[in-house]
């Protein structure tokens, strides 16, 4: 019942993408969606595009895999769109009744629209070609300049990795109980919102407890292994650089001071 | 009442994409008052088929006819399926939830749309005939033993008054004596309700001493499909899928093949003495 959701997880294959370190895939994402942000017209998108499909290629992770996660996102997309379009105001080009589409409207949702398919392929490209654990050891060594300022990095990265670790577990977890109650006669697809709400609880509870069991069993296993926490703590497999980290973190930078600067020219901006 | 499978299959899509056959083709016919084993590894599908008598689960193809009705059709009533196909699932201690054990139990009778009066007498009966002791009822599921939590949720499937109790390894995780406990419990209430009893297991020796039929599930398919002394006269071929037959099978063959005349096809211990002590007699 439960399957679909694709996003957030990762795809195993064989790839360059792949085999970057976590910190270059990190700081790429980041840097990605800071250009988005700073076009001011459509040529700095195409650039985008052109990153993105050739990231996307390199990969190996199959297009079509990388959509069927999006469909969750789909009605939020809409319900943005539609807004844009209809509160915008600027230049009529249609006009009905109280509604009036303006020129800068249809600009401004198609905008929207594009920065937010860039935005969710652009991290999924991340969460797809990175291990969760490998995810959070990229988080945990990039920002470690922040435990300067007393931020708990190591103790933060530990719990991502561990919240991580639980979605699949619950989720499997879900649709057990979902059907040991189904087969006790439990009715959760009809009646109106209060009652289906009400029809959750027979699934909650017995969900909630069983995750409670669990961290309580992965506490003691870890305080059992002699768990104290981030101070003097070696990794197994410590995160190193190589030389297609360096080659890139120099695309990278060509990329993100190229695309500004071309998203910004003025004699772009056709609009 | 009876649960006619025609020839289901069931494939699904694991995580990669590629999809895996869960069930090939299988054929059975349940009928009235059967006390039946169902045997195989882990992932040989046994679950996977329990989901389907009840309709949790719907076959890529073939069918199920509960009654001589398609459960498949439009309109089949799957609510009233799955209240008259009781599936206890494993470890179904984990789908606890009510304040009392007595609300908890009351929970699918409740889904029925009975009475409050009848759901509680039902509650009520089912906590007896389980043999959960009466001085704990009104306490919270969660302060229960392991056992008696199992005992809880095995009466919150039985107070639906089911026709056919499947019980998916009520055993696993209990300590020997409870083990016994369980599957005595259930023996004993087949005997007074004459309802027709699934109980799958990996185990030989658990169901070997209660069931009237024994199905080898093997790969999703029905490997072997028997009496239990038949189906374990194939020891050999249990063997080589994994499983192997009870110890006293074992122990008769051996005696039979060093000359010793006792009938191999005995399953039970007590049969087993019984025939020792009768061919020791006639020497």
């Amino acid at each position: 019942m439960l399957r679909d959701i694709t996003l957030g997880q990762y795809y195993q294959t064989e790839s360059v993408i792949h085999r970057l370190d976590p910190r270059v895939k990190l700081l790429g994402t980041v840097l990605f969606f800071v250009t988005l942000f700073c076009f001011k017209n459509p040529v700095g998108y195409a650039v985008a595009i052109v990153f993105l499909a050739v990231v996307i290629f390199l990969s190996r992770v199959p297009f079509l895999y990388m959509i069927r996660g999006m469909k969750t996102i789909v009605v939020l997309m809409l319900i943005t769109v539609i807004l844009n379009l209809f509160v915008t105001q600027g230049d009529p080009v249609f006009s009905y009744w109280k509604i009036t589409i303006t020129k800068q409207g249809i600009v401004q949702a198609a905008t929207i629209a594009l920065r937010i398919s860039l935005l969710i392929i652009g991290s999924s490209i991340m969460t797809l070609t990175t291990t969760p654990n490998h995810l959070t050891d990229g988080m945990e060594k990039g920002l470690r300049f922040l435990r300067v300022i007393k931020v708990p990095v190591h103790e933060i990265a530990m719990m991502m990795s561990i919240a991580l670790r639980f979605i699949p577990i619950l989720l499997e977890e879900t649709d057990k109980i979902m059907k040991a109650q189904l087969a006790r006669g439990a009715d959760l697809e009809s009646g109106n919102l209060f009652k289906r709400i009400k029809a959750m609880v027979p699934i909650l509870v017995p969900l909630f407890i069983s995750a409670f069991r669990r961290a309580n069993d992965l506490a003691n296993a870890m305080e059992a292994r002699c768990y104290r926490g981030g101070d003097g703590r070696t990794k197994m497999k410590p995160l190193k650089y190589h030389t297609r980290d360096a080659v890139a973190y120099i695309i990278l930078f060509v990329y993100t001071v190229g695309s500004i600067f071309v998203g910004r020219l003025w004699i772009f901006n056709i609009f | 009442m009876s649960l006619i499978v025609d020839h289901i299959s069931y494939t699904y899509d694991a995580k990669s994409g590629i999809p895996v056959v869960g069930l090939d083709d299988v054929s059975l016919v349940i009928p009235d008052g059967q006390f039946i084993g169902v045997i195989g590894h882990t992932g040989s599908g046994k679950s996977t088929l329990m989901q389907h008598l009840n309709g949790l689960l719907k076959a890529t193809s073939g069918t199920i006819y509960y009654n001589g009705e398609d459960i498949y059709e439009k309109g089949f009533d799957l609510k009233k399926l799955r209240s008259k196909v009781g599936l206890v699932f494993q470890y179904p201690e984990h789908q606890l939830f009510a304040e009392t054990v007595f609300a908890d139990v009351c929970y699918g009778p409740t889904n029925l749309g009975l009475s409050k009066k009848e759901c509680e007498l039902r509650a009520y009966d089912a906590l007896k005939k389980v043999g959960f002791p009466d001085d704990l009822i009104f306490t919270s599921p969660f302060e229960l033993s392991g056992g008696q939590k199992r005992r809880a949720a095995i009466a919150g499937v039985l107070a639906m008054k089911p026709e056919i109790l499947i019980l998916d390894e009520p055993t696993a995780g209990l300590d020997p004596k409870g083990r016994d406990e369980i599957l005595g419990q259930i023996k004993k209430l087949r005997q007074e309700e004459n309802i027709t009893v699934i109980l799958v297991s990996h185990s030989m020796d658990d169901v070997a001493e209660y069931v009237d039929r024994i199905v080898v599930l093997n790969h999703g398919k029905v490997f072997l499909d028997n009496t239990p002394g038949e189906v374990f006269k194939c020891y050999r071929e249990l063997e080589e899928i994994g499983l192997s037959a009870p110890q006293v099978t074992y122990i008769m063959h051996a005696l039979s093949e060093s000359g010793l005349k006792v009938n191999p096809e005995v399953t039970t211990i007590s049969e087993a003495a019984d025939e020792i002590a009768a061919a020791l007699k006639r020497c």
